[in-house]
């Protein structure tokens, strides 16, 4: 065993960090699913339909909501590592990821709001 | 993570921006109005502009997660660099694949 | 104030233990003080290392509670809040004993990042001219402070999972060189930190940033290298 440290987990920036590569990976994983769905449509359009009813399902629909949270989670959080690489730097990332991760939560839950 | 990697995974990143936002929007539309399959396929079916789009999108997508999570598996796994990148290069090559099926599925089919 | 305070020191090497101690409380007490208490009363054979006591050199980082930090610079007060303190050697570093780490790979690292002054001039040659105002001096004062710690090669995590990365301290220090008029490391510089575990593996967590007891940025700075060598790259400078 070697020496435990526990570090500064938890400080808002490493959660930043590690939500942007969690949700990448969620994203990852679902996509081929999605292209598979969507695949459907070769078949005919009652292929397709008939999965899009399916979807309707309010747990499904909520699973859709948590997908809207993680590809916007994804591409703010991305957003701002382009901009700390890209231009010059700027004071306040906590704060900035806060922002990501709320504005996030608003159109997730924006997204439940219209379909329910 | 090379100088290659690291540009191509952070361009597709940049490329990508507008093209979720615009697919964020494309959702929240479609949902809402609580559209068919025959909707959607109305609209997209023959359209060069989807076709273009979501091509775009699929090429993207398919390079930065590959280059992603090859980032993940050198750093979190015990595979090696070698092992990870053949990983990521098969993961690619199959998002690529169906995804071009699926942009296939609703404009040509 | 409590009277005893009750101490976990890591003992042993890789496969060590923590060990507890009772250590007297005392006004203004730092960790430090808590550390040689142990050696120099309980237990003698307790391996540590400390120079100047007062937050100049560096020498005495470990890790405090869970944090990588300057020993002589943490009272106690601060960070004992149950009243217990848990002290082990910095992370991310081979354990020779106890609290005191093999710093070795984290100047190889410095060495591979080509952190090192490259003189183009002589004794003979006029002064080189360097307002201090300028962009490039402003961004090598900003970082040139390091005084080789260790503690945000300790705290950062891609070191921790990235055997080659070179960390933090580094590749700061070739930034700094890299803005520096009189340095002629330039292209193979760019190079060295452009390669296998160079800055693109950093992922911008800050903890370096967070926890650096001279406040300085390597985010920043690395964020500097990656611009540098992007530039550089499609310019056909350096190689992938």
């Amino acid at each position: 065993m070697i020496a435990r440290g526990t570090m500064h987990r938890g400080s808002a920036l490493w959660i930043a960090a590690l939500v942007h590569r969690l949700s990448g990976l969620a994203l990852a994983i679902f996509l081929p699913l999605h292209f598979l769905a969507l695949g459907l449509a070769i078949d005919g359009e009652a292929k397709l339909e008939s999965f899009l009813r399916w979807t309707d399902q309010p747990l499904v629909k909520f699973a859709e909501g948590g997908l809207v949270f993680l590809l916007t989670v994804h591409l703010l959080g991305g957003l701002r590592v382009l901009v700390i690489e890209n231009l010059d730097w700027r004071d306040g990332q906590k704060q900035l990821a806060t922002l990501a991760a709320a504005l996030s939560a608003i159109v997730a839950f924006i997204f439940l709001a219209r379909v329910f | 993570m090379t100088m290659r990697l690291y540009l191509w995974q952070r361009a597709t990143a940049a490329l990508m921006v507008p093209l979720v936002l615009v697919h964020i929007a494309v959702i929240f539309y479609a949902t809402r109005n609580g559209m068919t399959a025959a909707d959607v396929l109305s609209r997209t079916r023959g359209s060069i502009v989807w076709a273009s789009y979501y091509g775009l999108f699929v090429a993207a997508a398919s390079i930065h997660a590959a280059i992603g999570v090859r980032n993940v598996l050198t750093e979190w796994s015990p595979l090696t660099d070698r092992r990870a990148g053949l990983f990521a290069i098969v993961l690619g090559l199959l998002l690529a694949a169906l995804g071009a099926r699926a942009v296939f599925a609703v404009v040509l089919s | 104030m409590d009277v005893e305070l009750s101490v976990s020191l890591w003992r042993g090497g890789k496969d060590g233990r923590y060990e507890t101690y009772s250590v007297p409380r005392r006004e203004s007490q730092t960790v430090l003080d808590v550390v040689t208490f142990v050696q120099r009363h309980i237990d003698p054979t307790l391996s540590y290392r400390f120079a100047c006591r007062v937050g100049v050199c560096g020498s005495c980082a470990m890790t405090v509670n869970g944090r990588p930090r300057w020993t002589c610079r943490t009272h106690v007060a601060k960070v004992a809040g149950g009243g217990h303190l848990e002290i082990g050697p910095l992370e991310n570093l081979p354990v020779i004993k106890d609290l005191a780490t093999d710093m070795e790979p984290f100047f190889e690292k410095w060495q591979k990042a080509q952190g090192v002054f490259a003189p183009t001039k002589t004794r003979h040659d006029e002064i080189e001219q360097i307002r201090p105002d300028s962009p490039p001096r402003r961004a090598v004062d900003a970082a040139i402070e390091c005084i080789n710690c260790g503690v945000c090669y300790a705290a950062c995590d891609t070191v921790r999972w990235n055997q080659d990365y070179f960390g933090p301290a580094a590749l700061t220090r070739a930034w700094t060189l890299l803005n520096d008029e009189r340095d002629a490391g330039g292209t193979a510089r760019l190079q060295a930190v452009a390669g296998a575990g160079g800055c693109h593996s950093c992922h911008s967590h800050q903890s370096c940033q967070e926890l650096c007891p001279q406040a300085l940025n390597p985010t920043a700075a690395i964020a500097g290298l990656k611009r540098r060598t992007t530039a550089a790259y499609l310019k056909g400078e350096i190689k992938a």
